[in-house]
């Protein structure tokens, strides 16, 4: 089984330098691209592997590249690297940031090649100090070895990288949110359309594609888009990187084929639960994923199937709720979350989140009535798709519109009961 | 007064971007990692160079979770309160916190030592509970472990 993203990686190295990975074939991609392929030839072979999105969305990437006018541009072109990662539950670009960071900016390099973007941005979040230190390192060494600044590997295309650190908002990985911030501004999401890719950065076209998306890009290029669709298990292509948080034998993250079922991860991967937990569900895709139950352990984890379960991929990175934990009390710490990170722009998000939030702590202290479920699901339907800004809130409701679906007895026991039976 | 050193940076940053004000975030970073926090004065004097009003750049800096307007202590605790964390019972972490510094989230300790603050997910999910103590992350915490790791911080 093929692993291109973490074949390299191996966390108990100090750093993954230049040389290193070099040797092992790094920089074939950007010397393959800028040197023998026009950058209409790497669009339609990224195009063609059918990459979706990893960072949640599950957009075609070359898809999306296709939307950047190739031609009549005055000034510049970004392209961004979206490691703003922030989805609670999910912990994989951090492994590719710290793990391999020169793959990272290989991918960036081609892409922008293929989009003719001359100006690119890392946006890394705060937290991830090791990460930042590395990429620096990495970046200076990039640009010493002549693989970014001007005339790349002679060819006359000129790229300049740099690394910008975040100061701490969920809302900062939405794309248009990010480009506020990274303009020094409050994020808070950009209107649709215009769409980034014409009008993105300091109003010029841009692409924002997640770190897993551009760590794909290099192997894409050097080994082309039917053997990336021969890594998966199903209609979407390649590998994913999936993990798993929660009361199981062995936390952690797997670079798998695509299509790999839930069962397999929780119980060869995780190696099952622990003694004494039972599993009662999974947010598959981090915080903002409907829940999956005990029916959908046969679930292919790829965007077709999970969606047809009702739910999403997102990240890939699933979160377990077991018998010993609250549903209740889970759903309640999801939209504390949410209603904190609301950026505060639309009124139904600003206002409703923490509503929902109230809701489920009054439910937790044994205050609930019958009359708070309906206020919930009623705002399942007033938070959804299409009534707010972007997508933060309908993502909030998923969780708790699944939660309310699947644990019913549950939240209704915390009426009856007039009190959490978890305390 | 920003000192020569901070200007300096903020000057570095500022050469990056088109827009004069765009790098008004970093320079808030530059000033915050020299003095802690960022004071009324000091958001006075950062606007005035960004070419930005005082007004404008204040509410870029209370939107970020990170830019701090009020004065910490010498070790920022930033304990994750997210879901991953939740499952694995971060609050009997936090309850322990509580104990042994006598402060809640948002305070600072009487010796001025430690500020405690929640923070949300910090990426490290299958080795929950975890915070970060200033830049070090300290992961899998157990209770019995907390004496010995707030003990490297002065």
């Amino acid at each position: 089984m093929e692993t291109p993203l973490t074949q390299h990686i191996n966390m108990s190295r100090q750093s993954f330098g230049l040389k290193d990975y070099e040797r092992v074939g790094g920089y074939q991609a950007v010397r393959k691209a800028v040197t023998t392929m026009s950058p209409a030839e790497v669009a339609k072979t990224v195009q063609e592997s059918d990459l979706k999105g990893r960072g949640g969305a599950g957009f075609n990437t070359g898809m999306k590249w296709s939307f950047v006018p190739m031609e009549g541009v005055s000034g510049p072109k970004y392209l961004i690297a979206n490691a703003d990662e922030m989805e609670p539950g999910t912990f994989k670009d951090r492994y590719l940031l710290e793990g391999n960071p020169h793959q990272l900016i290989e991918g960036m390099i081609v892409s922008a090649y293929a989009i003719q973007a001359n100006v690119s941005f890392i946006f890394l979040r705060w937290a991830y100090k090791k990460a930042a230190t590395l990429l620096l390192q990495a970046i200076e060494e990039a640009y010493a070895a002549g693989y970014l600044g001007k005339n790349i590997l002679g060819t006359g295309y000129n790229l300049e990288m740099h690394l910008h650190t975040g100061v701490g908002r969920y809302i900062c990985g939405e794309e248009t949110a990010l480009l506020n911030a990274l303009e020094g501004k409050r994020a808070t999401p950009r209107a649709k359309p215009p769409f980034p890719q014409v009008s993105g950065l300091f109003g010029k076209p841009t692409i924002v594609n997640n770190v897993e998306t551009l760590c794909n890009i290099p192997h894409i290029v050097n080994n082309g888009a039917d053997w990336f669709k021969s890594l998966s298990k199903s209609e979407d292509s390649g590998t994913k990187l999936y993990g798993i948080s929660g009361r199981v034998n062995k936390p952690g993250l797997w670079e798998l084929p695509m299509g790999t079922t839930v069962r397999e991860l929780l119980e060869e991967h995780a190696g099952g639960m622990k003694n004494g937990y039972k599993f009662r569900g999974a947010l598959p895709g981090g915080a903002s994923t409907d829940f999956l139950v005990e029916e959908h352990l046969d679930v292919k984890m790829d965007f077709k199937s999970v969606a047809a379960a009702g739910s999403r991929l997102g990240t890939g990175t699933m979160i377990i709720l077991d018998d010993h934990t609250c549903p209740v009390g889970f759903v309640h710490n999801l939209e504390h979350f949410f209603a904190q990170e609301s950026c505060g722009w639309c009124t139904p998000c600003r206002e409703g989140l923490p509503w929902t939030e109230k809701l489920l702590l009054a439910l937790e202290n044994g205050e609930g009535q019958h009359l708070h479920l309906e206020l919930l699901e009623m705002h399942t339907r007033n938070l959804g798709p299409g009534s707010t800004y972007c997508a933060l809130a309908p993502g909030a409701m998923e969780p708790l519109q699944s939660g309310l679906k699947y644990f019913r007895e549950d939240f209704e026991r915390h009426i009856t009961e007039k009190r959490c039976p978890w305390r | 007064m920003l000192s020569e050193q901070e200007i300096h940076e903020i000057d570095k940053e500022i050469g990056i971007m088109p827009v004069r004000k765009s790098a008004c975030i970093e320079a808030l970073k530059i000033v915050q990692k020299y003095r802690g926090w960022v004071s009324d004065e000091c958001l006075n004097e950062v606007a005035a160079y960004m070419q930005m009003s005082a007004e404008e750049l204040d509410s870029v800096a209370t939107f970020y979770n990170l830019i701090f307007r009020k004065p910490v202590g010498r070790n920022i605790i930033l304990l994750c309160d997210s879901i991953s964390c939740y499952v694995m019972e971060y609050q009997l972490i936090y309850k322990s916190l509580q104990d042994r510094l006598n402060i809640k989230f948002g305070e600072t300790s009487s010796d001025g030592r430690f500020t405690l603050l929640p923070n949300a997910c910090l990426g490290c999910c299958d080795h929950a509970p975890a915070m970060m103590i200033n830049k070090d992350l300290h992961t899998d915490l157990k209770i019995d472990q907390l004496e010995e790791i707030l003990n490297k911080y002065e």
